[in-house]
């Protein structure tokens, strides 16, 4: 989230689309509530009827997989309308900036398409550049290569009929949540758009994603109390896992991890360090050196030195794409020897899981830490398998829970809480952090033994964690905020601040490219510091009234609760919406007040020193036209994978950059209508951590299917009935569950149906029953490689054996 | 017991408090038998379900969960819970929780309790073995035909993370990248 969970409260305008906090985030909604309290609008665009959109003031029924066409004519409504923030459009986004000659769309197709390799070359799409190497700009917007002339043009194609057409949404309605959440574009009006798995999980969901940016930088709704594009993410530490980098293609922080032409730390730093001519950019990713720098000698300790390039050799380098479905299908062929899952299910949690199972059957060893047994634990004797066939060697660790250990984690705000142990490990038991630290040193002590392959990046990777029998994690959390290697003396502006080797870094413009600083994960340099853990703060003081709660834990980055906040400003640093001030700047005083700024700089008008808001660009400006997406620089709708509509907007059917699997069928006769995935209140995820426990089990007890009054009827489908749903990767049997909360779609004059299901079953737990990730398609976004779990076809039937 | 004008002004307060709530001095307790929670001891956590971040404070007695509830100071829920964090209870008062090691010897049908240092041993053993067999030094890329420096291990992937804290998850990743594995994801990539 740009925001976070409280500033939902100071909104005017709230679209929720793709997610449905009601029930899957359901105490957020006290903020949503409250936001409506005050005379605030909830807006729900989702398939399904929800409990969100039961409580909204318009629902707008939306097909699975076609958000872009509908943010698309939202983003047509706003330009066509005038109803766009002027002001923040010319000065913060890339709206004024020239893009090169080349640059062209023809029906569906960006230009530089390779059909050999169904990429693009993404140079083409650069922006065009004056003698001095600054971006060339129009300040008016008027020339014909402007983003903001290229985009307006792009999008007039998204009329509301053609977009209603697409989407199957009644047109009063979409009309209604155009003029509704247009009406943001005020400077004193803030509009917020949430979302969660129904944007993301799609071939498409990065330029979903992007569609979402793009209307909010157009309505200035970013860096505002009551806005920003705020992602609610699943698992309580899924933000945090992924600040951490547990990516093929990150390590912490966001860096990158280093590729195979990254030969050493020069041409890494080379290679991911942006540069920018123009002074009033910040251009916060050139410090990339200073962070990569210090991650290694947080690795390697003594060991890293500048002469032996920090020991850069040590990191692994990739060729090529590792992200889950890769490494799954390299499994399934055998490819793979050993997998460890720390809290992982990948029979349930996958796409196409009777091909996950299959390809678990494949490995040497299998390792599970759990608190349960789960399904991907117990794979060798699920229903239908004969253990002695299955060759892998599994061991099943048991691990403690989240009140049974101390730590941090993160929530989709970027809040990180402490947390405390209330009792011991139950039974024998252990904390992730104590296996992960018995895996490091018995490995390490049969290479100081044996030898091996390549032994120093074990052997020599510094590891000190205290002497007591498990790691003591404060230890670990001061070495990922990071502390001085040496005596330092730092000059910063008017004063100067002195450090003894060993002090804790207190945030991350401290952090040096020389060896002098050790910080694990720079975003959470400032988390421990001299002051002493600030994630286990407890101080309820609100100063601004916004809800930012400075002294309750700590966010990063630099305990920033609003980031791009420098938007929330006019380029004299003035609030745009004096009500509800996020930052100001105090001339007088030469200082901002309220939240912690994007940078100390003073406001973006100052000739010398100011600076644009979007930091972490080496343009400065935010992007409606993207340079390194690798399926456009502007989000275009096309048709999910397996979809029984033809494209109406161009030729082209679905993602042209996404490679399509065999087994995927847009086969209508055989398999005629919509299945989407969806998640309840009384479960979690793959249901290791719910379906056990009696009282959910209660609530929730079976695995069912949701189908339209209307389905059922044709189909002769009761409430309560067993029914098999079977797509092009299998079947699966569940209760009928019929409802008026689904109701089919008009999509180009046909009446579609749709079938919902919740994912959190399978054969493990107290509650068991198919998983609905039986069907799902093993084919994924463009750029993040995320499966579209959210739109298939399938075709439902009363009764019958699963296929 | 010496008290200063400070403290009694805000005792005074706090009795006012409770005067103005239940009307009368004196009934307060009433019907309000005491708490079966007081005098235990309490820690304060966050839920470890979705990612709103709640907070509950879980109450023990003897090294045991005897309660866990919305820890009604935490600004963002305010005591309040969902159905799934209101049974966090039930995920320390569990007879299904695992608590021994087990294992699961090639094409058989059946666990076997295992003591930690076996199985941690059998793990970095198989660990050791597989990345051995599938390091890679170097690597072909086709596009230019040259050899690049990888120093990666091909043989093993690491999944995971979404549900362990900061400090498991970066122990994790720096763990994973000591060993050469190139294969590491996790829930964020569905």
């Amino acid at each position: 989230m740009t925001n976070h969970w409280i500033d939902l409260k100071n909104s005017d305008v709230i679209l929720a689309i793709g997610c449905n906090p009601a029930e899957n985030h359901p105490v957020s909604f006290k903020w949503i509530e409250k936001a409506l309290d005050s005379g605030a609008k909830l807006i729900a665009v989702d398939p399904r009827y929800t409990r969100t959109a039961s409580k909204s003031d318009i629902y707008a029924q939306i097909r699975p997989g076609t958000d872009i066409a509908f943010l698309g004519g939202i983003i047509n409504f706003a330009l066509q309308n005038t109803m766009i923030h002027e002001e923040y459009v010319r000065e913060y986004t890339n709206a004024t900036f020239i893009v090169s000659e080349q640059f062209d769309f023809q029906d569906g197709m960006f230009c530089a398409f390779d059909d050999q390799e169904k990429t693009y070359d993404l140079k083409s799409w650069a922006y065009a550049t004056t003698a001095d190497g600054k971006p060339k700009r129009d300040m008016g917007m008027k020339d014909p290569k402007s983003v903001y002339q290229l985009m307006k043009n792009h999008y007039k194609r998204y009329d509301v009929d053609t977009v209603c057409a697409i989407t199957g949404t009644k047109k009063e309605d979409y009309l209604k949540v155009a003029k509704a959440f247009c009406g943001t574009g005020r400077a004193d009006k803030a509009g917020t758009i949430l979302y969660a798995m129904g944007i993301t999980q799609s071939t498409h969901g990065s330029q979903n994603v992007r569609a979402v940016a793009l209307l909010q930088m157009l309505l200035g709704n970013i860096g505002i109390a009551g806005g920003g594009v705020n992602a609610l993410r699943g698992e309580s530490n899924v933000q945090g896992s992924t600040d951490y980098g547990l990516l093929f293609h990150i390590l912490p922080g966001y860096l990158k991890s280093p590729e195979f032409d990254n030969v050493d730390l020069k041409a890494y730093n080379e290679k991911w360090t942006p540069k920018t001519k123009d002074p009033k950019s910040a251009n916060w990713w050139g410090n990339t050196p200073k962070y990569i720098t210090s991650l290694l000698k947080a690795w390697y300790g003594e060991n890293a030195t500048a002469e032996n390039d920090f020991c850069y050799d040590y990191l692994p380098k990739r060729m090529g794409n590792y992200s889950y479905v890769k490494i799954m299908e390299k499994m399934g062929k055998g490819e793979l020897e050993g997998l460890v899952c720390m809290g992982m299910n990948p029979a349930v949690g996958g796409p196409d899981s009777m091909a996950a199972r299959e390809a678990l059957g494949k490995l040497k060893w299998l390792v599970t830490a759990d608190l349960w047994e789960t399904e991907s634990s117990i794979f060798w004797k699920r229903p239908g398998v004969d253990p002695k066939k299955i060759q892998t060697e599994v061991f099943m660790l048991p691990a403690a829970s989240s009140i049974e250990k101390e730590g941090s984690i993160s929530n989709s705000g970027r809040w990180a809480q402490w947390r405390y142990a209330a009792i011991h490990p139950v039974g024998d038991s252990r904390s992730d952090l104590h296996i992960i630290d018995e895996f490091y040193k018995r490995v390490k002590a049969l290479y100081l033994k044996q030898g091996g392959a390549f032994p120093e990046p074990i052997t020599k990777l510094s590891w000190n964690y205290g002497n007591g029998h498990e790691p003591d994690v404060h230890l670990v959390a001061r070495e990922i905020n990071g502390y001085f290697t040496k005596d330092m003396t730092i000059v910063d502006k008017d004063k100067t601040l002195e450090f003894k080797k060993g002090d804790q870094v207190p945030m991350f413009k401290y952090l040096q490219d020389d060896g002098s600083t050790v910080s694990g994960c720079w975003i959470y340099c400032g988390s421990y510091t001299k002051d002493g853990n600030q994630m286990a703060r407890r101080d309820l003081a609100d100063p601004t009234g916004l809800g930012l709660f400075p002294k309750w834990s700590w966010c990063w980055p630099v305990n920033r609760r609003i980031i791009y906040n420098r938007a929330s400003v006019n380029p004299a640093g003035e609030p745009f919406n004096a009500k509800r001030p996020v930052i100001a700047w105090d001339p007088l005083e030469k200082k901002w007040r309220g939240d912690v700024p994007d940078g100390p700089w003073p406001p973006m008008k100052d000739d010398k020193e100011g600076k644009y808001p979007f930091i972490m660009l080496p343009e400065g400006h935010g992007r409606l036209y993207a340079l390194d997406m690798k399926d456009g620089p502007f989000p275009e709708h096309y048709e999910p994978v397996e979809s029984p509509a033809r494209n109406l907007l161009s030729r082209v059917q679905s993602n042209p950059v996404v490679k399509v699997p065999k087994n995927v069928s847009s086969d209508t006769a055989k398999f005629p209508y919509v299945g989407t995935t969806y998640r309840v209140t009384e479960h979690w995820q793959a249901g290791a951590m719910t379906r056990s426990l009696p009282w959910l089990v209660e609530l929730v007890p079976d695995m069912f299917v949701e189908l339209s009054e209307t389905l059922a009827q044709r189909k002769g489908i009761k409430q309560g009935d067993t029914v098999k749903v079977t797509t092009e990767r299998g079947s699966i049997e569940a209760v009928a569950l019929v409802t008026s909360r689904l109701k089919p779609f008009n999509v180009q004059g046909r009446m579609i149906e749709q079938v919902g299901m919740p994912w959190h079953f399978g054969y493990a737990g107290l509650a068991t029953g198919d998983s609905g990730n039986v069907l799902t398609p093993t084919v994924g976004c463009a750029n993040t490689g995320i499966p579209e779990f959210k739109a298939f076809l399938c075709n439902i039937e009363k009764g019958g054996k699963r296929a | 017991m010496g008290i200063s004008r400070r403290q009694f002004l805000q005792r005074g307060a706090l009795a006012g408090a409770a005067i103005a709530l239940s009307g009368k001095p004196g009934e307060a307790s009433v019907d309000a038998p005491e708490l079966r929670t007081k005098g235990l001891k309490t820690t304060t956590t966050i839920c470890p379900f979705c990612s709103v971040g709640c907070g509950l404070i879980v109450h023990t007695k003897d090294g045991r969960v005897v309660n866990a509830e919305g820890d009604p100071q935490h600004p963002i829920n305010q005591g309040a819970l969902c159905p799934k964090g209101g049974a966090l209870f039930q995920i320390a008062n569990n007879e299904n929780r695992l608590q021994k090691v087990k294992y699961r010897a090639p094409g058989s049908d059946k666990w076997e309790e295992k003591s930690w240092d076996w199985a941690l041993d059998r793990i970095a053993q198989r660990m050791k073995e597989t990345r051995d067999k599938s390091f890679k030094k170097t690597e072909l890329n086709k596009k230019d035909s040259k050899e690049y420096v990888v120093n990666r291990t091909d043989g093993m992937a690491f999944f995971g993370g979404a549900g362990l804290d900061n400090e498991e998850c970066y122990l994790w990743t720096k763990f994973a990248r000591a060993m050469g594995v190139g294969q590491l994801e996790h829930q964020a990539r569905l």
